[in-house]
């Protein structure tokens, strides 16, 4: 093997039941077995999590920050979508 | 892709800078903005994983058990927050094996603190007190840091760095109470470490080349010289309650300033350490290379494995 580096992994950690796994930062592992051990090591040594997910960093796509103009246009431009679009008048309740 | 050119980009990035909005990884950055960063998280992460060395030096020596887990705990730590750091430079484009030789090539710098040796268990007590004291006082602004990935490894660093400072504290003052050669021997850390510690903060605001443009870029809150304040003022009432005596005949209290006046700082000696000349400058990179040499062939046993196993599961799936 040529390269001596452990790929790079992208960290998940659901620190309760009932909430998602959020992205917590990321390690270098050989495997995803090891991955898993390394970041319970580095990223729950206080009990901060329950579950973890590790996703290899090459496997992760990314929107282009440059593009959020265009990319988010759809949405922006449709504010109908909001409750706060409408007019209810006074003594309309429950809505 | 729309086109900026780069004053337009760089008046965007001031923009989102001065409304404190966050910068991330994949956003434009200026170079220089990328370079400062790179330059001072890896430091930064340096500082954690040499910083290392001198208390691993007293972990099977510790007076006993609960000590020895209490420190071993907090070096652990110390791993956890290099390794946050050099995740964080990853982020920028660096390469982490990269950053890594830098240091061993003397390339990159660490804190110089860690350049002073830990002679006795007393050392543990004003090290976790007043270095870890001085680290909190800099790290706590750096959660607000313009770079987004700097900015929450900070927050996670701070969270458990308290612990450690703590620790360090009820090291000197069980000491400070216990016999007179106990008290002695916290009195001579703390002899030792005071000016190492406030040496911390880097030279005079006047003498500190990159602290303006840091602060433009809001990734500096303060300035050296106002942290270094900090740290007396916050430190010294916490010596006389343990009944320890900061090692400077110049300090004093200042009614109308409300602040310490404290010492002229030996700059000689801070530079001297800097350039690589203080007690403990080579032991340190020694070491270091060392572990990145002896670890070779467990990093490649590991890459080779995962091969196999990769190689043989997808057997078992055709």
């Amino acid at each position: 093997m040529t390269n001596n580096e452990w790929p790079l992994w992208e960290v998940f950690i659901r620190s309760k039941q009932g909430l998602s796994h959020k992205h917590v930062g990321s390690l270098r592992a050989a495997d995803e077995k090891m991955a898993i051990e390394n970041a319970r090591d580095v990223y729950t040594r206080r009990s901060e999590g329950i579950s973890i997910w590790v996703v290899a960093s090459a496997n992760v796509f990314a929107s282009n920050p440059d593009e959020a103009d265009s990319l988010y246009e759809p949405a922006n431009s449709k504010v109908y979508r909001h409750p706060t679009f409408y007019d209810v008048p006074d003594g309309i309740e429950h809505m | 892709m729309k086109e900026f050119n780069i004053d337009e980009l760089n008046r965007k990035f001031q923009e989102k800078i001065d409304n404190d909005i966050k910068i991330e990884p994949k956003d434009w950055m200026p170079d220089d903005y990328r370079q400062t960063l790179i330059r001072q998280i890896s430091q930064h992460a340096h500082s954690e994983v040499v910083g290392m060395l001198p208390e691993g030096n007293w972990i099977t020596r510790a007076p006993n058990l609960r000590r020895k887990a209490v420190l071993l705990a907090k070096v652990q730590d110390e791993a956890g927050h290099g390794l946050y750091l050099y995740s964080a430079v990853e982020t920028l484009g660096a390469d982490r094996e990269q950053t890594i030789d830098d240091l061993h090539s003397g390339k990159a710098k660490y804190s110089s603190i860690f350049n002073y040796p830990t002679l006795t268990w007393a050392d543990m007590g004003a090290v976790g007190w007043l270095v870890d004291g001085a680290a909190i006082m800099n790290q706590v602004p750096l959660c607000r840091c313009s770079y987004g990935p700097y900015a929450r490894a900070m927050v996670r660093v701070c969270k458990e760095e308290s612990f450690h400072q703590r620790q360090g504290f009820e090291i000197m003052m069980k000491l400070a109470a216990g016999t007179p050669e106990q008290k002695a021997m916290a009195q001579d850390a703390l002899n030792r470490f005071w000016w190492p510690a406030l040496m911390m903060f880097g030279p005079n605001d006047a003498e500190s080349k990159h602290t303006q443009q840091s602060m433009d870029w809001k990734i500096k809150r303060h300035t050296n010289d106002e942290l270094r304040q900090q740290m007396v003022d916050i430190t010294v009432p916490q010596a006389e309650m343990i009944g320890l005596t900061i090692p400077d005949p110049d300090l004093k209290w200042n009614e109308e300033t409300g602040h310490y006046e404290y010492g002229e700082i030996d700059w000689d000696e801070f530079w001297q350490v800097v350039k690589g000349n203080g007690p403990c400058n080579k032991d340190r990179i020694d070491a270091r290379r060392k572990a990145k040499e002896d670890g070779l062939w467990v990093r490649q046993a590991a890459n080779a494995h995962a091969e196999k196993r990769r190689a043989r599961n997808a057997k078992k799936a055709s």
